[in-house]
């Protein structure tokens, strides 16, 4: 138990650096970064925005780890939040109960990951193939549902999603808490995550070992719809409206990048959904950071592109390399002095 | 007959009979106007899916062309403001930095081994960046060589018109054709795309090639980025948001394999303007809303990808287990 929180510890280690030093670095551009205050049973607060502001990236994070562990990609969840945006915001427009428009909504949200799911893993299709079909067609879609307008609605249970409160922590801060908590528990105490990370190495050795590589690729893209359905939600509920248009609009990549600074491959393979998570909230830390300290906000793309450079170089198999070479070369060296004296 | 011939083939079929009902409904869609102006609004597209056309051939990926067409048009539109050069010269420098760019992102693919989807992905955020930082406002070209570039153009029989940029783009495609098909360097693309592994083992150089195909994913994007700027005359950082998905659809559209190794220049075109036809349908018919676009391009890529996959699956079993 000890030695496995010890790895996970070691695991996470570059993650929580990167995400301490970027909020040292937010305090140092604004100063009232870590003031907290507690108004109307709420906690109000940079850190605390951060975490509010963070949730549809980090919850559209867990889906995507899992299906990025597989060596797969999930190119629509953006135009799946729309979609299920612009079911939540027509279902209650109709004057739906809320639980109708929740089961609806989230209901949508797996069939579009049953469709990608199909098309990966029946179909055999690439994955960015695959996904790119329900990306493109994904917010005309949504748009039809919408009727090209933006759905308002005020529903107070929906908007409580977005916009609520519970034990004095914002409702989306709950949500991806508990959720994401939730499906990481699930996949490292049964052997799910282990045979995930089988089908992402090898997946036809994987196959050819009795794993039903078909339900698990099918099952992980479910997981991603069902994490961009409870994001479209969280959005539509935060605006109290569906913009077919707008909601969720490059999301997809910031979960991939969030996935990626928490450092699993897009290779397939070991995936820890706990440090994509802390990724996602390095990514809101950096747009916040920015925001706040009256730096021109036009420099955000850059500085973030400059980050994701700066992680790809440390990650990418020749630099990793040369680094073991050069720790086995002054290995080496240090043993040739030492038989020298 | 040829089976890689089929996915182009049953393009420029679905082209040719989609062409002729809407000319059924409304047989004005015939005039050379309506053919003119299908050029002319896809120029932009089409020369930058040339580019793509070559990097998906070869196995890889490009999500940065729709920012860097942003930036060049913004990169434009601030040196003809602010300074007193030339467009020409102008043009040059931004085909420069966008040439440069791309090959910048080739070396980062090949030399440090990471995927190209994630490496463009950080070269879309620098472009359009680069984009906003150079102005976040839409800033009119008004530079009298502008207008005298587009008074140029072709008068078709029937008062249609190719312009400058409509005929550039048909240019474009014709001397891509000419590179994928009979040059060493088109050769080396499609070994790439059909496994850099064999391709290395046979002597194709992966470094300069990879490098290559980016720096002509990127000049082609700059070209783009001139051409928007002259059918807009303004340069607007937020403009072309999406344009690479457009160009990717257009490529698979084509019958080009997104796996790589198959496929042709030729293709894209049709691809390019069959996503042009939807539109050009769109505003004859008035009622239908413009979002039936993306749904009809997404149902076209998945007919198109399925299709593919038959074929592959076809051809397959044809050979290992007949």
């Amino acid at each position: 138990m000890i030695e496995s929180a010890q790895r996970l510890a070691w695991r996470l280690a570059p993650q929580l650096i990167a995400l301490i030093i970027i909020l040292i670095l937010c305090r140092l551009v604004f100063p009232g970064f870590y003031s907290i205050e507690f108004q109307n049973g709420r906690l109000y607060g940079s850190l605390i925005d951060v975490l509010n502001r963070g949730a549809p990236v980090a919850l559209l994070a867990v889906g995507m780890t899992v299906v990025i562990a597989t060596k797969g990609i999930d190119l629509s969840v953006g135009a799946v939040m729309a979609i299920c945006g612009a079911v939540a915001a027509s279902s209650s427009v109709r004057g739906d109960p809320l639980v109708l428009t929740l089961i609806l909504t989230l209901g949508v949200g797996l069939i579009c990951g049953v469709w990608n799911g199909f098309l990966v893993s029946v179909l055999n299709i690439q994955p960015i193939v695959a996904t790119l079909v329900l990306m493109v067609a994904g917010r005309g879609i949504a748009q039809l549902i919408t009727e090209g307008a933006i759905l308002t609605f005020n529903d107070p249970g929906l908007i409580f999603i977005g916009s609520g409160s519970f034990i004095a922590l914002p409702m989306p801060v709950v949500t991806w808490l508990l959720f994401g908590i939730a499906v990481a528990v699930l996949l490292r105490l049964t052997a799910l995550g282990l045979l995930i990370e089988a089908v992402g190495i090898n997946r036809r050795a994987s196959t050819l070992s009795g794993i039903r590589t078909p339900v698990l690729l099918m099952a992980a893209y479910m997981l991603s719809g069902l994490c961009a359905a409870i994001a479209g939600i969280i959005v539509a509920a935060d605006i109290k409206g569906a913009d077919a248009n707008n909601a969720g609009l490059w999301l997809e990549l910031d979960a991939i990048l969030a996935v990626v600074v928490g450092g699993t491959s897009l290779l397939g393979g070991r995936f820890s959904i706990i440090a994509s998570l802390i990724g996602a909230m390095i990514i809101q830390a950096i747009n916040t950071g920015i925001l706040l300290s009256g730096f021109p906000p036009e420099f955000n793309l850059i500085i973030k592109a400059a980050i994701i450079v700066i992680i790809l170089v440390i990650q990418s198999p020749k630099v990793q390399g040369v680094m073991t070479f050069l720790t086995v070369k002054s290995a080496r060296k240090r043993d040739v002095e030492q038989t020298a004296q | 007959m040829n089976q890689k011939y089929l996915p182009l083939i049953a393009t420029i079929l679905i082209f040719i009979v989609s062409y002729a009902m809407c000319a059924l409904q409304y047989p004005n869609m015939l005039s050379t106007r309506v053919i003119g102006n299908l050029l002319t609004d896809n120029a932009f597209l089409g020369i930058a899916a040339v580019g793509m056309t070559f990097v998906i051939l070869s196995g890889g990926i490009d999500l940065s062309i729709g920012s860097v067409i942003a930036f060049t048009g913004i990169f434009l539109a601030v040196m003809l403001e602010t300074t007193s050069i030339h467009p020409l010269l102008a043009f040059v420098l931004a085909l420069l930095i966008t040439t440069a760019f791309g090959a910048i992102m080739g070396a980062i693919i090949h030399y440090l081994e990471m995927p190209a989807f994630i490496v463009t992905l950080a070269g879309m955020f620098l472009a359009r960046g680069m984009a906003f930082v150079l102005s976040i406002d839409s800033i009119p070209v008004r530079h009298e060589f502008y207008g005298t570039l587009k008074s140029f153009y072709y008068k078709l029989p029937g008062g249609g018109r190719i312009t400058l940029i409509g005929g550039l783009m048909l240019l474009v495609f014709a001397v891509g054709i000419i590179i994928a098909q009979r040059t060493r360097f088109g050769t080396n693309v499609y070994a790439l795309g059909g496994g850099p592994q064999t391709a290395a083992l046979m002597g194709v150089p992966v470094a300069r090639t990879t490098i290559l195909i980016y720096a002509l994913s990127g000049f082609l994007a700059g070209l783009s980025g001139i051409v928007y700027s002259l059918y807009t005359s303004a340069g607007y950082s937020l403009a072309t948001v999406g344009v690479e998905l457009d160009a990717i659809a257009a490529v698979v559209i084509g019958g080009t394999l997104l796996t790589g190794g198959a496929g042709f220049v030729g293709g894209t075109l049709i691809g390019v303007l069959i996503q042009g036809l939807i539109q050009t349908y769109i505003t004859f018919d008035g009622s239908l809303s413009s979002w039936w676009t993306k749904i009809l391009i997404g149902a076209l890529l998945f007919a198109f990808i399925l299709m593919q996959k038959g074929i592959l699956f076809v051809s397959r079993r044809g050979r290992s287990y007949a």
